[in-house]
């Protein structure tokens, strides 16, 4: 071991924790150290801000049941740009994608609502799924064989799915009678358990939706590093000349990539319109979909580092609803900001420290070699 | 007549709406030449909106605010360039990053600053940019045809939809006809040659998103003081992404990307025209979809129309010299 590093011209190795915790620590401090900038200049405390923000997201009983609820949704979009990501591709539609996700659930639940739970579930379940992944499939689709920029086409989706949203609500699925956007609420069968039926728990929106999110990213785990279809699509993402002379079609792989990234996404819908509203709204998305380029940026598009990324930012906006609340200058909007500074930290300025700390670790250890 | 008339009232809509996407498509044009990917439009118009319309409320006068709105979309573009150029880092992440940070922060600062609910206090008389009557434009109006179209359609509009129309050939002229330009273009196709005479590839890609910012802001300043009267959440609505599209749908050249961003303006004005009117076979399209025209449009040329695309070849990679 000591020799090989010692060997002219090999790159002496850093410390895994260093690549995998403390750098993103780093950069998550620069965010948050910008974002206190920002709370000082509209004139709040930004230490007290981060007292109100932790004990909101994690003080007491409900705050870690909403916390959590909303972890579920960004564990399940952090997962969709993050397997489009090692396909190299860049998807900005999650957002789109969970609002169609909704409509497919929205519709399962509204007409099939006679057939028993066990049945209703799983196909409102999967149409959530196949409505996101073809919401996602056809940007890919016009990627891999049309050249579109899927940056383009997944943003137009976005607001195509808007569109088709509101004309559904408005005109078709509003509820008999009513006047807002909305459609009746779904019989009680199709419900998801909360967790507080069955766990002795205060009330929140909570509910198996997050079992469910921690399942899938075990899933993730085992497709990407574990199968061929993941090697495939790893391997388009890091070259795809060399995918080609290995005989990998990149076009199918890059349509793969995003059918499963869209389903992934879909199951958005499941935790908020199956799980907690029990009707279809407009707007449930809330940004969720943004919100997932941040978490695979942060968790490096690792189910593990997603997760704990998707747990910061599920605190973020539950802590941040209470912030809104508590201080006389902060709304909503300022965990948008702090989500759009960890996207510029630690995914464009991600080499802006890198070089720093590993040549900090390269010396030390090389430096204990010469000492033995 | 008539139609001539309604014909007139369209294009004049037509050219309302294209003046930020003319604006924001040279901006990128200058950026996406050099080889940087440009995702971050939406947001360096966002950014400009805001600042424009705020600075415009309190100075008074919307030549300042247009001037604050420069300022912050050409502060944009520079942190765009620090991450992309000198730190190489991913350019479409970097763009979304600015596009989110600033939908974040711009409504943030507006209720700090102004308790309205995220948006700015709404602008009168010189805080806002008026419309300007060309000379002899009464003078010439009831000439048939010609003279109606010159009081009419080219009379009228505000002094940055003119900046915007002069923007194409001064971008077009600076891009193709200068020694500026030739590097920037330079750099964007092969930029190990451009380095190898001797010329900084950074430095060139640092002007360049200087240029993008400068344009952008003007064409975000509009929207909130000149096309708007204040500054309000989203209001950019698309329109850097739109542009975007144009840009390659125009396929990175001056004159198609005019003619594609008045191509999105078009449907845009048509969309506000037919909504609730009964079309013949079809009857009333419902205005949902009517609003999604031009998205739905923009995806279908980016499908179908575009061909081969021709993209700077250096484009979304950061340079690396080697050594």
């Amino acid at each position: 071991m000591s020799e090989q590093s010692a060997k002219f011209g090999t790159p002496a190795k850093v410390p895994a924790w260093v690549n995998l915790a403390l750098i993103p620590f780093v950069n998550l401090m620069a965010a948050f150290f910008i974002s206190g900038i920002v709370i000082f200049i509209v004139g709040d405390n930004p230490f007290q801000a981060l007292e109100v923000l932790v004990y909101g997201a994690f003080g007491y009983a409900d705050a870690i049941g909403y916390t959590l609820y909303y972890t579920t949704n960004f564990i399940f979009t952090g997962l969709a740009v993050a397997i489009a990501f090692h396909c190299g591709l860049f998807n900005i539609g999650a957002e789109g994608q969970a609002l169609m996700s909704g409509l497919g659930v929205g519709l399962a639940a509204l007409y099939l609502d006679f057939l028993p739970f066990w049945l209703v579930i799983p196909i409102a379940i999967f149409a959530a799924a196949l409505f996101g992944a073809f919401w996602a499939a056809v940007p890919g689709y016009l990627q891999a064989k049309r050249g579109s920029h899927i940056v383009i086409t997944t943003i137009m989706f976005n607001f195509i799915a808007a569109s088709i949203m509101t004309y559904m609500l408005v005109e078709i699925l509003i509820a008999p009678g009513g006047q807002s956007p909305e459609s009746r609420e779904f019989e009680a069968v199709t419900w998801l358990p909360f967790f507080h039926d069955f766990l002795p728990i205060p009330e929140t929106p909570l509910n198996i939706s997050f079992i469910f999110a921690l399942l899938l990213s075990a899933a993730f785990y085992y497709f990407v590093w574990h199968t061929r279809w993941g090697y495939e699509i790893r391997v388009v993402g890091q070259n795809e000349t060399a995918a080609k002379y290995a005989g990998i079609s990149p076009a199918k792989n890059i349509v793969l990539a995003m059918f499963i990234s869209g389903a992934l996404a879909g199951f958005v819908g499941v935790n908020e319109v199956l799980g907690v509203h029990h009707r279809l709204i407009l707007d449930f998305t809330g940004g969720f979909g943004f919100v997932g380029i941040a978490v695979a940026l942060m968790g490096r598009n690792h189910p593990v580092g997603i997760f704990i990324a998707a747990l910061l930012f599920g605190a973020l906006y539950q802590g941040g609803s209470e912030l809104a609340f508590e201080m006389k200058s902060i709304n909503r909007e300022m965990v948008i900001v702090i989500q759009g500074l960890i996207i510029l930290f630690s995914g464009a300025l991600e080499h802006m420290f890198r070089p720093k700390i590993e040549a900090f670790f390269k010396r030390k250890s090389t430096t204990q070699v010469a000492e033995a | 007549m008539e139609e001539f008339q309604i014909f007139i009232t369209l294009m004049d809509a037509t050219f309302r709406v294209a003046t930020p996407l003319i604006l924001a498509a040279m901006a990128g044009m200058f950026s996406e030449r050099s080889g940087v990917v440009d995702i971050g439009l939406e947001g360096k118009m966002l950014g400009a909106a805001f600042a424009a319309a705020t600075i415009a409320s309190i100075s008074g006068s919307a030549w300042v605010g247009l001037g604050a709105g420069i300022i912050t979309s050409f502060s944009l573009s520079m942190l765009h360039a620090y991450a992309c150029v000198t730190h190489k880092g991913n350019q479409v992440v970097s763009g979304m990053a600015i596009n989110i940070m600033v939908a974040g922060l711009a409504p943030t600062l507006a209720f700090a600053w102004f308790r309205m609910g995220g948006q700015t206090p709404a602008l009168k008389g010189d805080e806002r940019f008026q419309s300007l009557t060309l000379p002899f434009a009464d003078a010439v109006r009831d000439i048939p045809v010609i003279g109606y179209t010159y009081a009419e359609l080219i009379s009228g509009h505000n002094i940055i939809v003119y900046m915007a129309a002069a923007s194409v050939p001064i971008s077009a002229w600076v891009l193709f006809r200068t020694r500026f330009g030739l590097r920037v273009r330079a750099v964007g196709e092969n930029p190990h040659a451009v380095d190898t005479a001797g010329i900084s590839v950074n430095a060139i890609r640092y002007q360049a998103l200087a240029v993008t910012g400068l344009l952008c802001g003007i064409g975000g300043s509009y929207l909130s003081t000149a096309h708007g009267a204040a500054f309000i959440r989203d209001m950019t609505a698309g329109k850097g992404y739109l542009a975007l599209a144009a840009l390659i749908f125009g396929k990175w050249k001056p004159l198609p990307t005019l003619l594609a961003c008045l191509l999105f303006a078009f449907t845009d004005a048509v969309q506000v025209r037919l909504q609730g009117v009964d079309l013949p076979i079809v009857g009333v399209i419902p205005v949902q979809f009517i609003q999604a025209l031009p998205y739905v449009l923009t995806v279908l040329l980016l499908a179908g129309f575009v061909g081969k695309a021709n993209p700077p070849k250096a484009i979304g990679e950061p340079y690396i010299k080697e050594r």
